[in-house]
């Protein structure tokens, strides 16, 4: 079941650096929205506050239209699956055992059922031959991949990828994104943010640019890439296009 | 060579004092050194988990008795706990040196064993507590499945270690004065070193330790070589593979 998701306001500030001045998002329920914009810009940390893995200074987050600003966060992150640039696979534990840890400890299901749905989602992103394997004897693709099967066993509304694809070596990109297009196309809601313009373009519902702490522009994947009417975003897609 | 080899390997005294020590000394400084070991590890772990607490009320207590404890001499803390609460604290721990001497050896082990498992702890990448707190886990949960297994894999080696060190520590409670079924490998040495003028039953003594040390040495060794070079993976009960973990 894939739902709503509406950032407002959002202002985050390190210290005395404000990394995010007052962003607005609003993700339609199955919508994929691409964030986009040079490094620095705020676009990870963005991705945090929706989780609330950053907790934000002031500002509202709502899913399916009711604020979670002050909802347990735990509970919260259950609604909501993460990948992470690096994977941030648990070194420690097979494939197997990536997907059914959380499943067991966090949804409390038996050993049983918790391997059939990890078995399962491995199969969904064709590793489920990898199932004893530690992930150190993965490819970065296939850690990735595994990084994608352990939060969509979780059955999650809204799913966030953070760069998924920027650690990994170009032959192995495109596997990774085809998988995420896949889920774009099954109806879940998807906040991405990415480097792949290509990506972006040709499966986001809608692309943001962010540029200093805040979301400049956003729109229709051709109108931001082929009429940008900012020319912090024209200068931006002049540098990356 | 003969004064040589009399003082150090005299044959006499080393057959007289073999059956002391391999009854009663060597059971004795394992004893010490195995529960010490217990003990040290679990409250070393609470005080690496306190020590990394951003309360301060935590953090604090936990490194004023690391700092403590590691910065007095072994000989030192043994004589103030076996010897101080053997007096002030008789009622509850009874006049016995034995209980005191490990409790003694505990907390001693406990402050380097705690330094240990802080910097285990903290050599796991931020991004497997970020992880696990993505998908829900408490901070608690996230840190007991995810991120401490994972650091105390990384400091077996100087777990193992600071365990021989334990085990050579261990003759430090000779000052405690135990009974004579309560004395350990260097007390009985020393005993009757002293009674003969001679120092085999010392040497004698000195063997024991290597027989428990040298082998700790090379697990050690082992350990680290397998945590560098990747281990083999559980055979999978469904295929019957057995891979390791360097295939690609």
């Amino acid at each position: 079941m894939a739902v709503s998701v509406e950032l407002k306001d959002i202002h985050v500030s390190f210290d005395t650096l404000e990394v995010l001045r007052g962003v607005d998002l609003a993700v339609g329920e199955g919508e994929t929205v691409c964030v986009i914009g040079p490094s620095g810009s705020g676009k990870s940390t963005l991705l945090r506050v929706v989780n609330r893995l950053q907790e934000p200074d002031s500002g509202d987050i709502l899913l399916g239209g009711e604020s979670v600003i002050a909802a347990d966060s735990d509970r919260l992150r259950q609604r909501i699956g993460m990948v992470f640039q690096h994977f941030n696979l648990f070194g420690h534990r097979t494939v197997l055992d990536n997907i059914t840890l959380p499943l067991r400890s966090v949804r409390k299901l038996a050993k049983a059922d918790a391997e059939e749905i990890a078995r399962a989602r491995l199969a969904e992103v064709g590793l489920a031959d990898k199932a004893p394997y530690r992930p150190s004897a993965l490819s970065g693709g296939q850690q990735q991949r595994v990084a994608i099967a352990r939060a969509l066993a979780m059955d999650p509304e809204v799913m966030l990828f953070d760069e998924a694809t920027s650690a990994l070596d170009p032959e192995l990109v495109k596997g990774v994104l085809e998988l995420m297009a896949g889920l774009a196309e099954r109806g879940l809601t998807l906040i991405v943010v990415t480097h792949e313009m290509g990506f972006a373009r040709q499966v986001a519902d809608k692309v943001a640019f962010m540029d200093r702490g805040e979301v400049v522009e956003t729109g229709e994947p051709g109108e931001v890439f082929d009429h940008p009417s900012s020319p912090r975003l024209q200068r931006f897609l002049s540098q990356v296009l | 060579m003969d004064t040589f080899v009399n003082t150090f390997f005299n044959w006499d005294y080393i057959r007289a004092v073999l059956p002391d020590l391999l009854r009663t000394g060597l059971a004795n400084t394992l004893i010490l050194a195995v529960f010490s070991a217990l003990a040290g590890t679990v409250l070393g772990m609470g005080l690496a988990v306190a020590g990394l607490s951003t309360k301060r009320w935590l953090r604090w207590p936990a490194r004023m008795y690391t700092d403590i404890f590691r910065g007095l001499p072994a000989i030192l803390t043994i004589l103030l706990i076996g010897q101080g609460l053997a007096v002030v604290a008789r009622n509850i721990v009874g006049r016995n040196p034995y209980p005191l001497g490990i409790l003694a050896l505990s907390l001693i082990a406990a402050a380097y064993v705690g330094e240990i498992f802080r910097s285990g702890i903290q050599s796991v990448e931020k991004g497997q507590l970020e992880a696990s707190r993505a998908l829900g886990m408490s901070y608690a949960k996230a840190m007991l499945l995810v991120v401490i297994p994972q650091g105390v894999r990384r400091v077996l080696p100087a777990l193992v270690n600071q365990f021989i060190a334990l085990v050579k520590d261990s003759s430090l409670v000779y000052f405690l004065g135990f009974l004579t079924s309560q004395r350990e490998l260097f007390r009985i040495g020393q005993d009757l070193a002293a009674n003969t003028g001679n120092l085999s039953p010392l040497v004698a003594a000195g063997i024991f330790y290597l027989v428990i040390t040298v082998p700790l040495t090379h697990l050690v060794n082992y350990i680290d070589k397998r945590l560098r070079t990747g281990r083999r993976v559980e055979v999978d009960q469904f295929t019957q593979l057995t891979v390791s973990g360097k295939v690609a």
